[in-house]
């Protein structure tokens, strides 16, 4: 089952510049979130906030208080503790390009010291199954590459790869923007289905995916949040006019 | 960045909207005075106005459908297209009704003229003064004149109410002018449906404008009235 996620007064810098300010929102256990913007807003920032990858950046830095269930991320938890408990998922498909499939899905359960074959075989069957992958590569496991799956094949196999570690928590940071309209669609459909077992916080620049994937949205302007509301709120009423302004095309 | 080709778009569907409220708005005014001097003239000049009005609500649906499938408008703009598409329906369907007092009009010129207590003008007057206020709110996006229409739809259907009590009472006291008072009866009931186009149009100012659905007195929270973009 996926936690919440609560995220108080959180602020983030790149060397000296201030790239989030004071964010504080939720999102609820087993429902997808969006989180929207222009470039530069700090979308991305914010959600490699969540499992502490912003800090692996040179000179950033990142305060406040960020809780996955009952995990205090910035509170004497270690990085590997919490990216165990969250997977993620990244804009470009990053398949290990020299590992077989299975053992694309299989690698972070190996590196974690998980060696129990007949085990390892359920785990990655059933995660290939959830990404809606395991009917078109069961027969070539082991002897095709994750490179030479198409885009879409590739970022479900990513997806299963992060099912894998049997997180709670998938971040998204644009994962269909490189995929053709046919695979962003089996994506889609995928996100849907995963809430039902994690907490989903998927990072997009396209509206109409916020608008059909998550059931609240948070829109973020200049390194602030500008309003997070339920999606069909900020889809048809939203409270602030710049929300207004964006979703509409009016700039960004 | 500014979507100009979608702006130009919503320009053009208000203007198209416009250019069919006042084929609406004509086409009552024109029943109504074919109503007063017995006009046969006029009554046909509302059965052409009709034909123009169903083409302009089949262009204007068109566009309307054409900007939902290819431009996926959100917020307000979304709210703007659906507000025209409904207040395009409810001025087709004034369109009709102007149709059913120019029809009721040619059926009474056939027949001796009769003095009957109901005064079909003052009545026109304030569901022609409706459907304008209902479009100058659209022209201006404002919903305090939205709501201004929807205050006088009570005092045209105490007119209806009236209108009905007296001309049933007429037809039986003076059973010789009973074709006369049904038809009169019916071109009050047309015109109280009209003023409840006229409201329907003003709630969909108001959705549109503030995000609010007003309709069926369904008490909401209104939103504190926000600038509408530039769809307005």
């Amino acid at each position: 089952m996926g936690v919440g996620i609560k995220v108080e007064k959180l602020n983030a810098w790149f060397g000296k510049t201030q790239a989030l300010h004071e964010i504080t929102m939720e999102a609820p256990a087993n429902h997808a979130t969006a989180v929207i913007g222009p470039s530069g807003c700090g979308k991305s920032t914010f959600v490699r906030c969540l499992n502490r990858m912003h800090e692996t950046i040179p000179d950033a830095k990142a305060e406040g208080r960020v809780m996955i269930g009952d995990l205090d991320v910035y509170n004497g938890t270690s990085p590997v503790q919490i990216r165990r408990r969250i997977g993620m998922v990244f804009q470009k498909p990053n398949p290990f390009p020299t590992m077989s499939i299975y053992d694309n899905v299989a690698a972070g359960l190996k590196l974690n010291g998980f060696h129990d074959r007949r085990k390892l075989n359920e785990i990655v069957e059933h995660s290939l199954k959830v990404a809606a992958l395991w009917d078109e590569v069961k027969d070539t496991l082991h002897k095709k590459s994750g490179a030479s799956l198409s885009g879409g094949q590739q970022q479900r196999l990513c997806i299963a790869r992060a099912l894998a570690v049997q997180p709670e928590v998938l971040l998204m940071d644009e994962p269909c923007s490189a995929l053709d309209p046919i695979s962003t669609g089996k994506i889609e459909e995928l996100i849907f289905q995963l809430k039902e077992d994690f907490t989903i916080v998927i990072v997009t620049h396209n509206m109409q995916q916020a608008s059909r994937v998550a059931e609240f949205t948070g829109f973020f302007l200049l390194g602030r949040l500008i309003e997070f509301d339920k999606t069909e709120k900020i889809f048809t009423t939203p409270s602030d006019k710049r929300t207004e302004d964006y979703v509409t095309g009016r700039f960004g | 960045m500014m979507r100009t080709r979608f702006q130009q778009g919503l320009d053009d569907l208000r203007s198209r909207l416009l250019r069919m409220g006042g084929l609406a708005e004509q086409a009552v005014d024109r029943a109504c005075q074919a109503y007063i001097d017995r006009d046969l003239s006029r009554c046909q000049l509302v059965l052409e106005d009709e034909s123009q009005i169903n083409a302009a609500e089949r262009d204007i649906d068109e566009l309307a459908f054409d900007l939902l499938a290819l431009q996926q408008p959100a917020a307000v703009d979304l709210r703007f297209i659906l507000a025209v598409t409904k207040i395009n329906s409810d001025l087709e369907r004034v369109g009709d009704q102007a149709v059913n007092i120019a029809e009721r009009v040619m059926d009474m010129v056939e027949l001796p003229k009769a003095d009957l207590p109901i005064d079909i003008a003052r009545m026109a007057a304030a569901v022609s003064a409706m459907v304008r206020r209902s479009l100058e709110s659209f022209i201006e996006g404002k919903a305090e004149l939205a709501q201004a229409v929807l205050e006088m739809d009570n005092v045209v259907d105490r007119m209806r109410d009236e209108a009905f009590i007296t001309l049933v009472k007429t037809m039986n006291d003076r059973p010789e002018v009973t074709r006369q008072a049904l038809d009169a009866l019916l071109i009050a009931r047309n015109l109280e449906r009209v003023a409840d186009h006229a409201t329907n149009i003003a709630e969909d100012v108001i959705f549109w404008v503030r995000g609010a659905d007003v309709r069926h007195n369904v008490p909401q929270e209104i939103p504190a009235a926000q600038p509408a973009g530039d769809t307005r």
